[in-house]
């Protein structure tokens, strides 16, 4: 331990523990830019200098360790003076159209130059050259307004195992950027925001599409419906004032009304079809594979993201027969939009417009793709993330904070727990777990309040085994089967899964794979800044919504079963094999020739 | 001293072609594929190869090392001495280090962009000469110094450019300078 003084406030803090954070156990608050908590602390900025006696120069708090004895000045004229002309120099060569950004109500420069008191520019010069990036659907790069920080580069490379981004020339022609500073699409990006997540600046953003939704609702000769992910719930809130963790279900719904969609959908029933068709394709591998002794391609990987299905056409193409071939939830609601309900509510699939609201930047992509267009146009129009759809009920004039509490169309907007949880890490496992051991067992899932405990939480790959005493007769040959099964978040934990099993290390049968930190509730499109803490009440948000359920299993989802009757007919049927499953490319992770 | 042409020994005998070159290549990928640090004499060597790192280069240099693309071109942008475009028979390098600065540099290599029709970075038409600004050869007491290949020349002056570019204008003058 290190007895440590900081502007005259005495703690006492573990060796090793950085200026930065002792300050804090002392209630002393230091800005900061570079720095991000458990991804990068690398003393770039230099805002957070403080003054160290008997030391000659300012240190940077959140690289320098404390010693024991040591005595910290964060607030002296000095620190002050230095802050200020650090902060002066990044605003002389950013490119601050201020009123226009994206960033200008949580810019985190501009929040910074407040809390120095930089008060006028007084540094004229060249500026950082403006080239903008707009060659993919999900993201958004203005190279002015980069003040290299490298927080994108470092969550690109150490977490998401990515390597998209990364600084390119030196000094003041130092561009973060793609190789040789060309478009994202030149490389291998799998366009899961987590660069926009953490940009403190607008260097990188989603592609805003506000405005195609509002020329949709515009348009008389358009029916308009939207669908909102479950991980939206729980984070929307945080935009409009309210602490992490926060449901708000009701709301959001109702503001959804307000704002003029003429369906409010639930992804949640789609989630609950995914686990229907995922579950049975699952068994089916297993049957295939310990029935018929063929080629079942196990692992099977889950396919609901859609950074995670890139990361595996770029890096593991030999790896795609083990996805599953379900559509994600989003592309499967679109489907059953532009197909099922257009004739329900005798509409063509070309008069629907389908919005999702949805977590993730990589899901704007997603729509993209070509193949994504079962009923002979795009499953989904067009993909708002949760902070976009903030500003539209900001635009829409609506206060949300004031709404009642709506609920969801039906059938459409049924759903289970068990769709719940598919925003958080380990939830689609839970769930598909839930459904699969009561198909096979005809018992019920025997974890405590439904919960998997294993695989919750926030370590970055988690297992568990659930061994199949009895069974019903058709799954016969699972009597006495150990499954056993992985959840990894965070592509980098994937790539360390994927890698263990090509090395003959583990064997399991059914892999989770989440692109983003802590899953869909730390995506991408999420509001900022998502810290653990923050990913964690999130998560017990989720939960809280799955445990306030009567039901919490996909297959006794009423909806989903008269949707089976109805039309789709048995899983894995003809008919959604035509709308609900998919196929993937592999794609070069470098292109040569 | 620097070499920027580590393979340059090899200029005087046939262009080898690209299978050969390709071959070569491979062999530096495999022995440096396994070190740490492997990536810049990789380059190195490659550049001497090829002359410059033409982007194919790059790509499969990215692809052997198992690097990413987007880092390995970081590490190319970084360091001046590498080049992603062909360059001319002859590199001719201004120092615009400070001791040569503040005795003309800046004269000298305005003069020698005038003489050779290109601005920096840029190769002649000919595909003789390649303008380049360097950050001091240690050459200080020399300002100010520019270098031809792996010849220094000192205390330069604008109007003695075209004598010592008259030393490598012959065709198939030798690129090691005389």
């Amino acid at each position: 331990m290190a007895k440590v003084t900081i502007d005259g406030i005495e703690v006492e803090v573990a060796d090793g523990t950085t200026i930065l954070d002792a300050a804090h156990n002392a209630g002393v608050h230091i800005p900061t830019l570079c720095f991000l908590k458990d991804v990068q602390a690398i003393g770039a900025c230099r805002i957070c200098l403080v003054e160290i006696e008997g030391a000659r120069d300012l240190a940077a708090s959140c690289v320098m360790p404390v010693s024991d004895g040591m005595k910290v000045r964060t607030n002296t004229p000095r620190v002050r003076e230095a802050r200020k002309t650090v902060i002066e120099l990044l605003l002389s060569e950013h490119d601050g159209d201020c009123t226009t950004c994206n960033r200008s109500e949580d810019c985190e420069l501009q929040a910074v130059a407040h809390e120095v008191g930089v008060k006028e520019n007084r540094y004229e010069g060249e500026r950082s050259k403006r080239e903008l990036d707009v060659s993919t659907p999900a993201l958004r790069r203005n190279t002015a307004k980069c003040i290299l920080c490298r927080r994108c580069v470092t969550i690109c490379s150490d977490v998401q195992g990515v390597t998209a981004l990364f600084p390119q020339k030196r000094g003041f022609k130092t561009v973060v950027g793609p190789a040789f500073n060309k478009d994202l699409d030149s490389v291998a990006c799998v366009q899961c925001g987590q660069c926009g997540a953490v940009c403190p600046v607008g260097a990188i953003t989603e592609n805003d599409q506000i405005d195609e939704v509002w020329a949709a609702l515009g348009d008389p000769h358009k029916h308009v419906v939207v669908q909102t992910a479950p991980a939206i719930r729980a984070a929307l809130g945080e935009c409009f004032g309210y602490p992490p963790g926060t449901r708000v279900k009701g709301k959001m719904v109702s503001a959804l009304r307000r704002i003029g969609f003429h369906g409010v959908f639930d992804t949640n029933f789609a989630a609950d079809l995914t686990i229907m068709e995922e579950g049975t394709e699952l068994l089916t591998r297993l049957k295939k594979a310990l029935v018929e002794k063929k080629e079942a391609h196990l692992p099977m990987f889950t396919s609901c993201s859609p950074g995670w299905i890139r990361f595996a056409e770029y890096f593991y193409p030999d790896m795609l027969p083990h996805l599953s071939t379900c559509k994600s939830p989003q592309q499967m609601m679109g489907a059953v939009v532009k197909s099922h309900y257009a004739k329900k509510v005798g509409k063509k699939p070309e008069d629907i417009f389908m919005v999702s609201i949805m977590p993730c930047t990589a899901k704007k992509a997603e729509a993209k793709r070509p193949e994504m267009n079962s009923s002979g146009v795009s499953d989904v129009d067009v993909v708002l993330t949760t902070r976009e759809l903030a500003r539209m009920i900001e635009q829409a004039g609506v206060d949300f904070r004031s709404l009642p509490e709506g609920t969801m169309d039906s059938p459409l907007g049924e759903s289970t727990g068990a769709a719940d949880i598919f925003a958080n890490t380990g939830g689609v496992m839970e769930a598909a777990l839930r459904t699969a051991y009561e198909i096979v067992t005809g018992q019920a899932f025997p974890f405590e309040n439904l919960h998997v405990k294993p695989i919750e939480g926030l370590a970055g790959v988690k297992e568990a085994s659930v061994t199949i005493k009895e069974t019903v007769p058709e799954w016969e040959f699972l009597r006495g089967a150990t499954l056993n099964v992985a959840v990894a978040h965070g592509l980098g934990n994937a790539r360390k899964v994927i890698e263990r099993i090509q090395k003959g290390e583990e064997m399991y049968h059914f892999i989770e794979v989440m692109t983003c930190p802590g899953g869909c509730i730390g995506g991408g499109g999420q509001p900022r800044m998502t810290g653990n803490d923050t990913r964690r009440a999130r998560i017990a948000a989720i939960y809280a919504e799955d445990e306030h359920r009567d039901l919490r299993k996909s297959h006794e989802n009423p909806a989903v079963q008269k949707l089976y009757a109805e039309f789709l007919g048995h899983p894995l049927g003809h008919k959604s094999h035509e709308l609900l499953h998919t196929q993937y490319t592999a794609r070069p992770k470098v292109k040569v020739g | 001293m620097f070499t920027d042409k580590p393979d340059s020994q090899c200029q005087c005998a046939e262009p080898a072609s690209p299978e050969e070159l390709r071959r070569r290549l491979d062999e530096v990928i495999a022995e440096y594929k396994s070190k740490p640090g492997g990536l810049i004499p990789v380059l190195q060597i490659a550049q001497g190869l090829y002359g410059y790192l033409p982007d194919e280069v790059v790509r499969h240099i990215s692809l052997g090392l198992d690097r990413p693309y987007s880092e390995v071109a970081g590490v190319i942008t970084f360091y001046s001495f590498f080049s992603t475009r062909p360059r001319g028979q002859h590199m001719v390098r201004v120092c615009l280090g400070t001791a040569c600065y503040v005795r003309g540099g800046k004269q000298v290599l305005d003069a020698f962009k005038k003489e050779l029709g290109v601005d920096v970075g840029e190769t002649t038409k000919d595909q003789r000469y390649t303008l380049e600004v360097a950050r001091c050869f240690g050459a200080c007491g020399l300002a100010p110094a520019i270098t031809v290949d792996e010849d220094v020349h000192q205390r330069v002056k604008p109007t003695k450019i075209r004598e010592i570019l008259a030393k490598y204008s012959q065709p198939g003058a030798a690129a090691k300078g005389a």
